[in-house]
């Protein structure tokens, strides 16, 4: 039988967004792969040299709308670099706080799109399920759940309201106690789900660094490589946290990956904890940036999916002259021939789904 | 100045490395000298160097074999209305430190270099660059469009493509002649 | 020591047919005095062979009607209950409470109250109020045929299924061969709808379900074999029959009733309801129609009432696969000594044999429910991995037991 291109989208229930992915089969067997994308191309870089520096976070939230905080986040810290001025030490702990919150509401969001791709749809509800806690938390502190404009340029833009702690504390521990109960049994101990995820897509740590992969994939390959601890940013130096990194046999399969952003959860949650206790209770949260700057700055953050990078280039008027949004799943989908090759159709949906796609975010 | 060897599997400490800008730009005008058009520490951790566009292949193969820079972060093309700039982001992940290289593109000539051959991570950038912008890469395997459709007939970041505001419709307003 | 409500249903219809008959002669005798050749259609209806025709029409509609909307709304309500209670919400709510026509209901109709068995019955309405649409360049004709031929072939089955021991339509000597060959008459009809929509995903998706429900029915069927070699016949009512005493294991009497289960035929049941879980086409068996890749599989081109046809005739096809278990293995509607009382000799029944029959088929259907509806789905060559390298040894070696064990006594 000859071999033939399959389109899987743009139109399909496990794409999780609107982008093609060509594959070429021989038989069951993926011999080739070609991602199409720039469906939902909305042009920001071009439009974020048009509105001024504060209002681009209306922006940045929705490039990946799963995990707004983060991206508005990266770009505050890019303008930031670019003005020099600095966030006040209780704006930082807000910060990370909402990073974390966020983060784990967007692992949670992968994890309820994952379990239906292999056919568990009651992962779907009970990862749902948590993460209605979190963004009833992020909806008390931001007032949105999702999009929330949260971050400013030079600091955040309100302070946590007096029962947040409580609130966090009480969600994190019904939380901690899910995911040690329940959803192993489902997951991990279920030997389907192991049989449908180990082996398949195997990334090895040279090819994943060569093109470009960061993040959750890169630290399923076996390397020891988190932004938060390798180039730190916020008062990520103060907190105690281990970056999640998979060093069992079966190094860089979909086991590993979900393994790594499984873990991660269970290590957003510390970091929450000891945020809130070594956070100074009072103090600024943020500080007026200038109107008008130039000059250019660059930051990158540990995203959700990924290492994000803004660089913001300023020529003295109150918009930015050029901004470059560098997405961790756009890098990713380079690989995807990769990832790809050999294995069979039905593993499509196994490898991309985790791999965590977000359209938003890939293609601007 | 050690050199460090590659080696799979990788291997990393995980933390930055302090005063590694130092060394870093200690190594780079030590090899390259007059090359380096201008560098700086820009915060520790982080330097920028600026080049002209013949000197990239040099130089980012002392970053990627000599010293270890083995992540090719991001690939950005700036729109100076005199000239073009590529700016390469690339990073160490022995020692958390960040290079920024910019290179300075002719307006009128505007192509360079692919790094393709030296990091595969070059390949979509590139051709975002080249899709967004129109800067041409050399070498590239497969340079086409990848975020607008393959029809296209323009390069929307330049400059002298119009922004939205102001190709916006007018107002009714404005034609009877109000603000 | 178990007693059937309906001791034979055809007896009982024959006699209601047979009054009704009666008073309809008598309807046209009366009227035959002013028209005389009415005598002659009077003397025709009192006929025995006609009496006959009528009952059984009378007694085939009953069974069709108590198993296609009775069983099936209440299974399919199990199932979605169950699964939507397992993930932490309400489910299926549309009950009588919800009904417009209710007075106290005009105003304000309650949106949480009631069992929601009643939202079956809505999804069907809704799915015949639908288009009908066929893809073009489909293969029209099988096309149309190919549900006409699952619903025909899982509805033959149901003809031949005891619902206990009088609550039948026909009973054959050879009757779980006859379910199991209609049972698998069915992958045809996957295959050929799978082909016939011209359409590359239900092709690969027929082309999965083709490959998957036939290398099963070989270790189905050789269970059966080994459970043959116990009972000696294949007609489900002596089968269930032989299930209804004590158990007696090596000399001594046991307090477990003798199902099959219980004994060496345990493996046999294992490999069943394998092989049974993979022919009812359900999770971790259900990639032909696997929606997360080729969304909705070889049922993608059905639209309208024909989708909720092969819909229905799934958990048909999961009711018969309960049925038989529970006849081969659990003891069919065996019931305990309490459940019957013996007034002057003919045994009444407190809790009568159906009772205790759907007890069974629901609770294996609840089973069935939890486990698709917590596991992910197997990967097709994974299934077929399963099914070739793990059933079919497993199964030759519970025949080699079976027979060891009747050579043994």
């Amino acid at each position: 039988m000859p071999e033939f291109w399959i389109n899987m989208g743009p139109q399909h229930p496990m794409t999780h967004g609107l982008w093609n992915m060509k594959v070429k089969v021989d038989g069951e067997t993926i011999t080739d792969a070609k991602p199409e994308i720039g469906y939902l191309h909305r042009g920001y870089e071009k439009i974020m040299e048009v509105r001024e520096f504060q209002k681009n976070v209306v922006l940045t939230d929705r490039l990946c709308y799963v995990s707004s905080i983060t991206w508005s986040h990266a770009y505050c810290l890019a303008v930031e670099k670019m003005m020099g001025i600095e966030t006040p030490e209780r704006g930082q702990w807000i910060r990370v706080i909402s990073l974390e919150l966020q983060r784990i509401a967007s692992h949670l969001m992968w994890l309820a799109s994952y379990g239906p791709d292999l056919g568990l749809l009651t992962g779907l509800l009970w990862c749902l399920r948590e993460r209605e806690l979190f963004l009833d938390l992020i909806q008390l502190m931001s007032g949105a759940r999702m999009n929330q404009n949260y971050p400013r340029v030079g600091g955040v833009r309100n302070d946590l309201p007096e029962n947040f702690e409580a609130m966090c504390k009480r969600s994190i521990e019904h939380f901690l106690e899910k995911l040690e109960n329940e959803y192993p049994k489902i997951f991990h101990e279920s030997k389907v789900f192991r049989m449908r995820t180990e082996g398949v897509g195997t990334l090895s740590a040279v090819d994943a660094i060569n093109w470009g992969v960061t993040g959750p994939n890169l630290r399923a390959c076996g390397v020891n490589v988190d932004l938060r601890r390798l180039d730190p940013y916020e008062t990520y130096e103060e907190i105690d946290f281990e970056p999640q990194i998979w060093q069992d046999g079966g190094v860089g399969d979909s086991y590993a990956r979900f393994v790594v952003r499984f873990n991660e959860l269970r290590e957003s949650c510390n970091i929450i904890r000891q945020a809130l206790e070594k956070m100074p209770k009072t103090g600024p949260y943020r500080v007026k940036p200038p109107r008008r700057a130039e000059g250019e700055g660059y930051a990158k953050t540990e995203d959700s999916r990924g290492e994000a990078l803004f660089y913001v280039i300023g020529d003295g008027d109150d918009r930015p002259y050029r901004v470059k949004i560098r997405s961790p799943v756009f890098c990713t989908m380079a690989a995807t021939p990769i990832l790809l090759r050999g294995n069979k159709l039905a593993d499509v949906v196994s490898i991309l789904g985790s791999v965590d796609v977000c359209v938003g975010e890939m293609d601007k | 100045m050690s050199t460090v060897v590659r080696a799979a599997p990788v291997v990393v400490s995980g933390r930055p490395v302090p005063l590694i800008e130092k060394e870093v730009l200690g190594g780079l005008r030590a090899a390259f000298g007059a090359k380096l058009l201008d560098g700086k520490v820009l915060r520790p951790g982080h330097l920028a160097v600026t080049i002209d566009r013949d000197d990239l292949i040099p130089v980012c193969t002392y970053l990627q074999k000599t010293i270890g820079f083995e992540h090719l972060s991001c690939i950005t093309a700036v729109d100076w209305k005199d000239r073009f700039d590529c700016t390469y982001h690339i990073e160490n992940y022995y020692n958390g430190c960040m290079v920024q290289v910019t290179a300075h593109i002719p307006y009128d000539d505007p192509k360079i270099k692919s790094l393709t051959g030296l990091w595969n991570a070059a390949n979509y950038h590139e051709r975002e660059a080249w899709d967004l912008m129109g800067i041409e890469f050399e070498g590239h395997p497969n340079l086409e469009r990848i975020l607008l459709p393959q029809d296209f007939k323009f390069h929307p970041l330049r400059k002298d493509f119009a922004q939205e505001v102001d190709r916006q419709y007018i107002t009714r307003r404005k034609l009877r002649g109000g603000k | 020591m178990s007693a059937p409500l309906i001791p034979n249903l055809f007896a009982v219809c024959k006699v209601l047919v047979a009054a009704i008959i009666g008073i309809v002669q008598s309807i046209i005798y009366a009227l035959s005095g002013p028209i005389p050749p009415l005598r002659g259609l009077g003397d025709w209806l009192g006929l025995d062979a006609v009496i006959t025709v009528v009952t059984y029409l009378i007694v085939v509609t009953i069974v069709v009607l108590w198993v296609t909307v009775l069983n099936l709304f209440t299974v399919m309500w199990v199932e979605r209950k169950l699964y939507s209670r397992l993930q932490d919400r309400y489910g299926i709510m549309i009950s009588i409470w919800s009904l417009p026509f209710w007075p106290f209901n005009r105003v304000h109709r309650p949106t949480h109250k009631g069992l929601g068995y009643l939202q079956n019955l809505a999804d069907g309405v809704k799915l015949i109020q639908k288009e009908n649409i066929t893809p073009r360049n489909a293969d029209s004709a099988m096309f149309h045929i190919s549900p006409v031929l699952i619903a025909s072939s899982t509805l033959m089955v149901f003809a031949v299924l005891p619902w206990s021991s009088g609550f039948y339509v026909a009973n054959l000597d050879l009757g779980i061969l006859f379910i199991l060959a209609a049972f698998s008459l069915a992958p045809l009809g996957i295959l050929i709808a799978g082909y016939a929509a011209n359409n590359k995903y239900t092709l690969v998706g027929g082309f999965r379900a083709a490959a998957m429900l036939l290398s099963y029915s070989i270790p189905m069927v050789l269970a059966v074999i080994a459970l043959v070699v116990f009972t000696g016949t294949l007609d489900p009512v002596k089968i269930v029959q032989q299930q209804d005493r004590p158990l007696v294991a090596f000399g001594t009497t046991l307090p477990l009733p003798a199902w099959y289960v219980f004994g060496p035929q345990f493996l046999g049941f294992l490999i069943f309801s394998v092989a049974m879980i993979a022919e009812m086409e359900r999770v971790p068996f259900d990639i032909p129609e696997a929606e997360a890749e080729l969304v909705e599989g070889w049922t993608t081109e059905y639209s309208g009432m024909r989708f909720g046809i092969v819909f229905a005739f799934k958990w048909l096809r999961m009711l018969a696969a309960c049925a038989l278990i529970s006849i081969l293995y659990l003891g069919g509607w065996s019931g305990p000594v309490f459940a019957t009382l013996s007034v002057g000799g003919i045994p009444v029944p407190i809790v009568p044999e159906e009772i205790w029959f759907l007890l069974r088929i629901y609770f294996l259907a609840a089973f069935f429910v939890v486990l698709s509806w917590s596991v992910p789905r197997v990967r097709i060559d994974q299934i077929l991995n399963i099914g070739w390298k793990r059933l079919i040894p497993y199964s030759l070696l519970a025949i080699l037991v079976a027979a060891g064990f009747r050579v043994l006594g």
